[in-house]
């Protein structure tokens, strides 16, 4: 993520900090200022964005809030809905996991809050969820997404959530009623949202409080529960306990949908047959694999708008090559590093060792990696 | 003349040197297996005291100058501690990152890919003549510019010109100006002597060079001096030798590496479908480690363990030392010569070469190794396919690379 610091920018501040800074730098080329700042206070950097763990507060036994303060270079403009990601070194090495913003947004705010449910295997949840002390500082990435809430919102809503899916509408629903727009009482004004919420139990439920009391002070909100442990799960065309049961008007509201794969695929199928998949707006928090079986897969090259597939035995330097883009390379054997690009998506796989690399805008050797599925580089 | 086959001088069989590749294998897979959050610390704590030493350094040479006691005892205490700040960001720090060696953290702010060291040569054209050229072609003669740095006669196979006959001199004036050698080392003198440096390439190289440089410059001799106000004369000089003596260490560490007798040369023939396990042999051959404490280690930024930096160049640093335990095991299982000595006797035979090729060949005798005499009944070796494609059937390399000359070819 090199220029991290010029992503950031604010037009609108008193003080020139872009100038300051530029000035700074001059005593302290070839590094930034931030980069000797960082030391007296590691949120005074805006080369990668940070944030300071101040509160770890337990939502459920498996799920917590993380309230975040960022450091410098945030802009506290995300809109409600978005996801962050966060990286936090395990044995040395950053790991990135993206998680919704759960609070709204606010200019003036300090602090953003994400909640996170640890996963049987998610070795980095659990350590977010069980491990993290306040104080601790993470890294962040800007907050990114498409499933957010429109400004105004749609009059008529349908949240369709499952398990910790239930975050990104959370965000929505607290701005809603920060900005007074969900219907108070009968009658008056505002939008109108019907939620679904399926958990496995009552007490794997997330804000499972708040929204009560949301549902209980807004007339515009109805809330459904389903506990999927005792009662099944969400099947949207079946007559009892189906869509037409819970909310008749349906056909009408836009609806969001947010929760683990399967519950969002049985979701698309119903509105497609219904063919009215324009008015269901998606959030997939799992991981998609793109290949049958992992092994090789198309490889596109970002900037000059390159593609091939190549087979898992082909390093990502010979199919570009073979593409025709001009890979940077050197020894051809992972020694020189002279071929390193930017993974923007997607999996590779070192053939030295078979060591995985799957994060976001993470920094493969082409020489000695080939692809697990599809995958986009930056060249 | 150079060895004439690097396998035969060193009486092992294909299968023998294959076997010590895959052992050297094994080590850089235990390596990378173990690297975890107590290497991460150490170059992050390291990080940490490079950066408080130069800030130090910086304000002592701020303050102490305004006051007639301190002003001769704080100029001196800045430019050692400035002096100190630089020989670990370059060697220790700025090196090694930018060989890859703490890319594995996924930390973007130590990555090779956009590490910017405190010296006047760009990142970029460093990555390109030193983690490939001379990692990819270790001391052959005609690809590796590392040998004499396209200034001095290094081995005794380079031809003779009375040109040679100021070596001793250009060696002092490249000692000195160490920083400006090393910055200008990518365009790559040969070359263009022999005008076959493309000029657009050499143009955007010079302007990438003037830009580092004169930041560079202007921090050390403009703008630290300007703040000191009127005792700017002290900072100045205090700066100037501060790099100065950052020069002189790391081209004393460098000329460590692959200039002490024990270090042999090799030629293109030798290098021509070269194996990976090929390629591990020929950087044990070609390279010479120095003894030394810890500190001296870090301060030398583990270079002092060449052998091992040149098997292994992007394994965390903090590690040669063990690692060299191993390489010197195997060095004698196999009965490879293992070049290490004390620091004074490695640069004392560098010097000693310096001196002696600056005259003919004939006038000197060689200090090399002795070779074992040529089998002279040894059939001649058919010409093994080791499955690999020959450089003609490749793309040509290219010439520059990395991020800065990745805009021109993204079309």
């Amino acid at each position: 993520m090199a220029g991290a610091g010029t992503k950031v920018r604010s037009a609108a501040r008193v003080v020139p900090w872009e100038r300051v800074r530029r000035a700074g730098s001059k005593l302290t080329t070839p590094l930034h200022p931030d980069d000797y700042l960082r030391l007296v206070n590691p949120l005074w950097s805006q080369r990668e964005l940070r944030g300071r763990i101040e509160q770890v507060v337990p939502e459920t036994d498996d799920a917590a809030t993380l309230v975040i303060r960022p450091g410098w270079g945030w802009r506290f403009d995300h809109r409600p809905g978005q996801y962050v990601g966060i990286g936090i070194p395990v044995d040395g090495t950053f790991q990135w996991r993206s998680y919704s913003i759960s609070s709204a947004p606010k200019r003036s705010g300090r602090t953003i809050a994400i909640t996170v449910r640890a996963m049987p295997e998610g070795l980095l949840s659990t350590h977010l969820v069980k491990g993290l002390e306040p104080g601790t500082i993470v890294r962040l990435a800007a907050p990114e997404g498409d499933f957010v809430l429109p400004d105004p919102p749609p009059a008529k809503m349908l949240f369709l959530v499952g398990g910790s899916g239930v975050t990104p509408v959370m965000a929505m629903l607290r701005t809603m009623e920060r900005r007074g727009q969900l219907r108070g009482a009968d009658g008056e004004e505002g939008v109108d949202v019907v939620m679904h919420y399926s958990s496995p139990t009552p007490e794997r439920m997330i804000f499972a409080d708040e929204l009560q009391r949301l549902a209980d002070e807004h007339a515009g909100l109805t809330l459904h529960r389903l506990h999927t442990d005792t009662d099944g799960m969400l099947d949207l065309g079946h007559d009892e306990g189906g869509i037409d049961s819970f909310c008749p008007d349906w056909r009408e509201r836009q609806t969001y949908a947010c929760g683990p794969g399967p519950m969002l695929d049985s979701i698309t199928e119903f509105f497609s047959s219904h063919d009215l998949e324009d008015q269901l707006h998606l959030e997939r928090f799992t991981l998609q694999l793109g290949g049958e079986g992992g092994e090789g897969g198309t490889i596109t090259f970002r900037n000059s708008g390159k593609t091939i597939d190549a087979d898992g035995a082909t390093t990502v330097l010979e199919a570009g090559e073979s593409a025709g883009v001009g890979m940077p390379y050197g020894c051809r054997m992972g020694i020189c590093h002279t071929c390193t690009l930017t993974l923007v998506e997607g999996r590779v796989r070192d053939l030295r060792n078979g060591d995985e690399f799957d994060q976001h805008n993470e920094q493969v050797q082409t020489c000695v990696t080939a692809a697990v599925g599809d995958c986009t580089f930056d060249i | 003349m150079a060895i004439s086959d690097v396998r035969e001088y060193m009486h092992l069989t294909e299968e023998q040197v294959e076997e010590l590749g895959r052992e050297l294998d094994q080590i850089r897979e235990e390596v990378e297996a173990s690297r975890g959050a107590d290497d991460a610390a150490y170059i992050n704590r390291l990080i940490r005291i490079q950066r408080g030493l130069a800030a130090a350094a910086r304000v002592t040479l701020m303050v102490t100058p305004h006051s007639r006691k301190t002003r001769v005892p704080g100029a001196v205490l800045g430019a050692s501690l400035l002096g100190l700040a630089k020989i670990l960001e370059n060697m220790e720090i700025g090196h090694n990152v930018m060989h890859g060696q703490w890319d594995w953290m996924n930390d973007p702010e130590i990555h090779s890919s956009n590490w910017e060291w405190d010296t006047a040569q760009p990142a970029e054209q460093w990555k390109h003549s030193h983690n490939y050229v001379h990692h990819q072609f270790t001391n052959v003669l005609g690809y590796d510019n590392d040998i004499g740095y396209g200034i001095l006669r290094m081995a005794r196979e380079q031809r003779w010109n009375p040109a040679n006959l100021g070596q001793p001199v250009y060696n002092a004036l490249l000692a000195t100006l160490f920083q400006w050698g090393v910055a200008l080392h990518d365009l790559d003198v040969e070359k263009i002597r022999k005008l076959e440096k493309d000029p657009a390439e050499m143009k955007r190289q010079l302007k990438q060079i003037v830009r580092k440089g004169r930041n560079q410059i202007l921090k050390d001799y403009v703008v630290y001096p300007a703040l000191s106000g009127p005792q700017w004369r002290t900072t100045l000089k205090a700066n100037a030798t501060a790099n100065l003596t950052r020069n002189l260490w790391s081209y004393v560490i460098i000329f460590c590496g692959h200039f002490p007798d024990g270090a042999m040369h090799f030629t293109e023939e030798e290098i021509e479908d070269e194996t990976r396990a090929e390629w591990y042999l020929r950087q044990i051959l070609g390279a010479a480690n120095f003894e030394g404490g810890e500190l001296l280690h870090i301060l030398s930024g583990n270079l002092g363990y060449q052998i091992e930096h040149h098997l292994f160049p992007d394994l965390p640093s903090n590690r040669y030392g063990q690692i060299s335990v191993r390489v010197r095991e195997l060095c004698a299982k196999y009965d490879i010569p293992y070049t290490i000595g004390p620091l004074h006797q490695q640069y004392g035979q560098a010097l000693r070469t310096i001196i002696k090729l600056s005259v003919p060949n004939s006038w000197t005798s060689d200090d090399k190794p002795p070779q074992p005499p040529a089998k002279p009944d040894a059939p001649e070796a058919p010409p093994v396919d080791k499955g690999r494609k020959s450089d003609a059937e490749r793309p040509p390399r290219r010439s520059e690379l990395g991020a800065w000359s990745r805009g021109k070819q993204a079309s």
